[in-house]
């Protein structure tokens, strides 16, 4: 922890997402902005004193807006790290724990969904189960845990040689006690690593999702759908656009300080 | 040499089929029934029933996966709901506009990264290398669908220089192409530099110097031409995010390639176009790490006695 945070860019990003993590969770008791209430005759408003953001096109306050979109996203990366690498964890622990035909099925498996571009599936998944947050999470996940898998089977067939394991082994534990005791701790460190820096990529593919209407709907705010809708006014009213991107791009490189900072704790060849 | 060919080779066909096989049950994850899903809730049941049947549903799911495999094989991917075409002629129509933004795209990340790279590897632990690498993490942070209004405003409203949108002149190339290369800059930066940085460390760098070479001799005849090896494995493997990330640049710049294709393809349910689209962009992606794992064994023998 403390090698963490020896490194100048991950106390930055430390800092930016702690901020943003309260901001979005205290936003509703400390903005006087109702995220949701219209206020048509000043529509399209820039940033004033009373509006720090400005007003969009059915005159709500952008600020407000921005913090609940906020929500969604660390709400969505969370999830989606979550799940991503439990499964991960799970998959890539059997996979290289056990070897063999198991190993030989997960890893075809896992060539079919890496030969997918980036989010492309996720595009076709969510195209066709229908646009909703639900459904982004779900496509995110499918694709998301191959990562994880990969980097557990990785550290688990190193670990499964270590000394210690085979100790463990000589004293009779059984199979699931040496695995989770034993071997996929080891895999714990990279995996926070790649875990901080999913974070980033699934709050940049949720945001992706819904700028091109596949994600969140309408009203629920979202950064993606709101870079979207300020399009139509990027000639009248920028503010609409600039805000919520804003914010995206520094959420985003916040967790790819904090997580660039982890990975050089944990392994400081990367430096 | 010809054996890895082979196994390389041989090792993408059952990915292949493996894509091809997940593509084709997209349309049956289709919540109810997809054709009344493309024709709405108010259709009449009979266009629902010519519907189905004209896309095949009405047939068992192991006769519909034979011909959809065997159609694939052959390049039929069956026929536009929306027009009516067949939909390899309305892909093959976009595949140049994507070609020509995606290798665009690389060619600007290309040119930012290596300079970029390499200055930060040789002046490891300065200024310059923080500010190389602060800015390859800020440029992977910027999603392009921000990045691309951006540089609109400012190159073609305020500025006036570059058009705003369509494809046509060198100049309608510009803006899709930077906005789209940029976060691929930043990540070929960042992969160049530790590249070098692995290779500045070997014995054969000191002893070029040792023999009189002059630094800069040794970093550009000897260390980044080794560095460049595992870049090329990274540039291609980016090519499936170039691919991707086309997707949103051609929807904001209103290209007319592919990703537009799937996008607007997605807002009609033409799920025979989604299909298709996703179908070529995949199997583009496979053929291109296929093509990248020869050259890999071409350039580095090693890899091909592993």
């Amino acid at each position: 922890m403390r090698s963490l945070f020896r490194s100048g860019q991950a106390r930055v990003g430390g800092v930016i997402v702690a901020s943003v993590v309260l901001a979005a969770l205290t936003s509703p008791w400390l903005l006087p902005w109702d995220p949701s209430a219209q206020d048509l005759p000043h529509r399209l408003q820039g940033p004033s004193g009373s509006h720090w953001f400005g007003l969009d096109e059915l005159g709500r306050d952008i600020l407000a807006r921005v913090l609940l979109g906020a929500r969604v996203s660390l709400l969505v990366g969370v999830i989606v790290v979550g799940v991503s690498s439990i499964v991960g964890m799970a998959v890539g622990g059997v996979s290289g724990y056990y070897g063999g035909t198991i190993d030989q099925v997960i890893g075809r498996i896992m060539d079919v969904l890496m030969a997918f571009p980036g989010m492309l599936l996720a595009i076709a998944l969510v195209a066709v189960l229908g646009p909703s947050l639900v459904n982004v999470v779900l496509a995110l996940a499918v694709i998301g845990w191959v990562g994880y898998a990969r980097l557990v089977r990785g550290q688990v067939l190193r670990a499964r040689e270590f000394e210690y394991v085979t100790a463990a082994k000589a004293l009779g534990a059984g199979t699931p006690r040496v695995l989770i005791r034993h071997v996929l701790p080891t895999a714990v460190p990279p995996l926070l690593v790649q875990a901080t820096l999913g974070m980033a990529g699934a709050i940049l593919s949720e945001a992706a999702l819904s700028f091109l209407g596949l994600g969140v709907q309408p009203p629920t705010p979202s950064w993606g759908s709101m870079i979207n809708g300020g399009r139509v006014h990027l000639l009248d009213a920028p503010h609409l656009t600039i805000f919520p991107g804003l914010f995206l791009a520094i959420v985003v490189l916040g967790f790819n300080f904090l997580g660039d900072g982890l990975r050089d704790a944990v392994d400081p060849r990367h430096k | 040499m010809l054996g890895y060919f082979l196994r390389r080779v041989l090792l993408a066909i059952p990915v292949l089929l493996g894509v091809a096989t997940l593509v084709f049950s997209l349309i049956h994850l289709v919540p109810g029934d997809p054709a009344q899903a493309m024709l709405g809730e108010g259709a009449a049941p009979n266009d629902v029933d010519q519907l189905r049947r004209s896309l095949g549903l009405d047939r068992p799911l192991l006769e519909q996966y034979g011909e959809f495999l065997g159609n694939a094989i052959s390049g039929d991917l069956g026929t536009s709901f929306r027009t009516g075409q067949p939909v390899t002629a309305m892909i093959a129509e976009r595949v140049p506009a994507t070609a020509e933004l995606a290798i665009a795209a690389m060619l600007v990340a290309i040119v930012l990264a290596l300079p970029l790279g390499v200055i930060a590897a040789v002046k490891r632990g300065t200024a310059a290398d923080y500010g190389a690498m602060t800015f390859a993490l800020a440029g992977v942070s910027i999603p392009n669908f921000w990045l691309g209004p951006l540089l609109a405003i400012v190159f073609a409203v305020e500025l006036g220089w570059l058009p705003v949108s369509g494809r046509g002149t060198l100049a309608h190339l510009v803006l899709p192409a930077f906005s789209l290369g940029l976060a691929l800059a930043a990540i070929l930066a960042r992969m160049t530099r530790a590249s070098l940085l692995d290779e500045l460390n070997e014995l054969y760098v000191r002893a070029a110097r040792a023999r009189g070479v002059s630094r800069v001799a040794s970093i550009t005849s000897h260390a980044l031409r080794n560095s460049l090896i595992p870049l090329t494995t990274i540039i291609a493997l980016q090519f499936g995010a170039v691919l991707t990330g086309a997707v949103i640049t051609e929807t904001i710049f209103a290209w007319p390639g592919i990703g537009r294709l799937l996008i607007q393809s997605i807002g009609f349910r033409d799920y025979p176009m989604v299909q298709g689209c996703i179908l070529l962009i995949a199997v583009t992606y496979v053929g291109v790490n296929l093509v990248t794992d020869l050259l890999y064994g071409v350039l580095d023998p090693r890899i091909r006695f592993e």
